[in-house]
């Protein structure tokens, strides 16, 4: 092998381990403080948990550190029910959401992908435009909007929809409104991008062999496009369970979503390693549809 | 079977026969995009057990045209009638007719079994019936034991058989084929028109075929209808077509051909001042004496030689060799004659080269009989 080439593959693989050596830094470092901090108990101290680790004392603090460490706020997680009724509210509203974005996005995603080329780009531009305004502007937008005497509620009264005004904040409802609204262009844009690339012939070929339309759909474009479908579930599931802003400020206190949870105890109880405890579970819930995920894009890219 | 199916290319011609009624009638058929006739006002006969085949260059309205019988394009005017039953209006999926695409159009996420009996299944046929057919097809297409296989998981000729399959399990009136071996190596499409007209004459079905390969749609069908600018410009075996052109344009784009454009003499036999001279035909043209007429000679039909072959009935023009094409079982030779316009003639290489070949620059004659030629008024 020339020196040249050499060189080459050692880039190649350079390469190929910066994605890994971002995942470390980025990803498995922070969880591993996590988990740590998960391990150990309050303190009136800075940082607010023992124990600390100390390089100091020596062998004798390292084996100091590891006793130190138990899994006390694990026990808490499975003893107090305002943890788990957090994360079956949080799963719940995920789930839900999820399914009314996929119910608004999919024809959404449809129909861009039917319109002229040119003007695909126009509309996908459209999706995401939301984005340059910052999300908590555009929830601040909603609490507005949704306020007792705001915009909605003056449409419904002069539409003679409603008699009396209803209340929307702090409802379930005002936070389905904000999470549709907020996360429609992460259920779009995948949808899209598997309809676009839909080969208009499968679906004459359908039809072609005895298929009306609405068949053809079932049998040909949902199941093409189940990749699309997959990623956007996901990509909108996985945040909308961790969602803080949007439940914190359109809906009511009575039962929180487990991002609420976790700042309560974070900023609200200080209690740091109760507060991690709650987010290392969480990831753990999450790592399962991941790799349903991984499973289904290895099957899409065979495809191709 | 109970269809009178001929047996040989030859003896089938139901087109000739005046008390033969057509299987599929196409009626004054136009279909524009936009300003543009694509097919316009095309009328057309086809008979049940044929193969035929729609040849032009690209863009010529010839794929437009299968859409419009599969029902994917609706026509501006015309009807498409299918054993005397307007389909017109009928939408594709209720059509009696498949269409097997170019580009095959698999179902990417079913295998081969799952796509063949995709459209028996929309039949609502049993599972056992479907089972059976989807077999015998396999076995058809020789793909047995490639039923569980996803599409991407053949090769360009298996997928191809599959599509076929997949078009003829449902045993349409007719089957529409648009360019079926576009995708396939020279060698394999050779092949794969001889299996076609095999499996055409043993299933007794109507084929109609796209091409834009006049060798293909020689090969496999009873009549070329030769389309240009969404017109029928010939419809003919493939035989007249090459031997008989009704015009200077299908005898140019069927293979080679010289022409010579003069005034057709009294006697109607003779053609005066062409670039050759005095041309003798032997068939009389359909124009008046002295009306403009063009003498058309394919290459293969005119013979060189160093001396002058005598008369008789034979057209003799002398010329000069200008370039040579040697293509392996022939060679084209590149002809100037006396006004300066040029002549091509192919010759079949018989002999082993080098004994006494011609070369560029020799002085040779150049004979073609009276028969060989053919006279076009347009």
């Amino acid at each position: 092998m020339t020196p040249a080439r050499q060189n080459g593959s050692m880039l190649q693989k350079l390469i190929v381990r910066v994605p890994y050596a971002w995942l470390v830094a980025f990803f498995l470092l922070p969880f591993l403080i996590v988990l740590k901090i998960s391990l150990s108990q309050t303190a009136i101290a800075q940082p607010p948990y023992v124990p600390a680790f100390d390089l100091a004392a020596g062998w004798h603090g390292v084996v100091a550190f590891f006793n130190g460490l138990s899994l006390d706020n694990y026990l808490l997680l499975g003893s107090d029910p305002i943890y788990i009724l957090s994360y079956v509210k949080s799963v719940e509203i995920a789930a839900f959401a999820t399914l009314l974005l996929l119910l608004v996005g999919y024809p959404v995603a449809y129909a861009i992908a039917r319109t002229p080329r040119h003007i695909q780009a126009v509309l996908v531009l459209l999706t995401v435009l939301p984005f340059w305004t910052s999300l908590l502007i555009r929830i601040y937008a909603w609490m507005n909007i949704l306020q007792r005497d705001g915009p909605l509620n003056d449409l419904l009264m002069a539409l003679g929809l409603v008699k009396e005004p209803p209340a929307w904040l702090a409802t379930d409802t005002a936070i389905y409104i904000g999470i549709v609204y907020s996360y429609l262009p992460f259920m779009v844009l995948p949808l899209y991008a598997t309809l676009e690339k839909l080969d208009e012939s499968l679906l004459e070929a359908a039809a072609d062999l005895g298929c009306p339309r609405w068949k053809t759909f079932w049998l040909v474009t949902l199941p093409l496009s189940s990749s699309g479908i997959i990623a956007g579930v996901l990509l909108c599931f996985i945040p909308i369970v961790g969602e803080f802003v949007i439940p914190d400020l359109l809906g009511g206190s009575q039962s929180p979503m487990i991002g609420q949870t976790i700042w309560l105890e974070f900023f609200g109880n200080k209690d740091w390693p109760a507060a991690s405890a709650v987010a290392v579970v969480l990831v753990f819930l999450l790592v399962t549809p991941i790799v349903v995920y991984q499973n289904q894009a290895m099957r899409a890219v065979e495809w191709d | 079977m109970g269809r009178a199916i001929a047996g040989s290319k030859r003896d089938f011609a139901p087109w000739t026969d005046a008390n033969s009624r057509p299987l599929l009638r196409i009626e004054a058929l136009t279909k524009r995009f936009g300003a543009t006739a694509v097919v316009d006002h095309l009328s057309l006969d086809i008979y049940e057990g044929e193969f035929f085949a729609l040849l032009g260059p690209s863009g010529c309205g010839k794929t437009t045209l299968l859409r419009l019988i599969a029902g994917f394009e609706r026509p501006n005017a015309g009807r498409i009638l299918l054993d005397g039953v307007d389909l017109t209006s009928v939408p594709p999926y209720r059509r009696p007719v498949n269409l097997m695409f170019q580009s095959y159009a698999l179902f990417p996420h079913l295998n081969v079994e799952a796509n063949i009996g995709f459209g028996l299944k929309q039949e609502g046929l049993a599972k056992r019936d479907i089972e059976r057919r989807v077999t015998d097809m396999l076995r058809l297409v020789k793909l047995e034991g490639y039923g569980a296989r996803k599409p991407h998981e053949l090769s360009g000729g298996q997928r191809q058989r599959v599509a076929l399959a997949r078009s003829l399990v449902k045993r349409p009136r007719v089957l529409l084929l648009d360019e079926p071996m576009v995708a396939l190596d020279k060698k394999l499409r050779g092949e794969t028109q001889f299996e076609l007209m095999e499996l055409q004459r043993k299933l007794g079905l109507t084929f109609v075929i796209v091409t834009h390969d006049q060798s293909e749609a020689m090969t496999v069908a009873h009549r070329i209808g030769v389309m240009d600018h969404g017109r029928l410009m010939q419809v003919a075996p493939p035989a007249d077509v090459y031997e008989r052109p009704n015009s200077r344009w299908v005898a140019d784009f069927i293979g080679d051909v010289n022409l010579f454009e003069g005034r057709l003499g009294d006697d109607g036999l003779s053609i005066d001042g062409t670039a050759a001279g005095r041309l003798r035909v032997a068939a009389n043209a359909d124009a008046p004496p002295g009306a403009i007429v063009y003498v058309a000679v394919r290459p293969e039909k005119i013979r060189i030689s160093r001396e002058p072959l005598l008369p008789g009935l034979n057209n003799c023009v002398a010329g000069t060799v200008v370039d040579i094409g040697y293509f392996g079982g022939s060679s084209v030779y590149k002809l100037r004659i006396r006004d300066g316009s040029q002549i091509r003639a192919a010759i079949a290489n018989v002999g082993a080269r080098g004994d006494g070949v011609i070369a560029v620059d020799d002085q040779v004659w150049l004979t073609w009989p009276a028969d060989a030629a053919t006279v076009l008024t347009r």
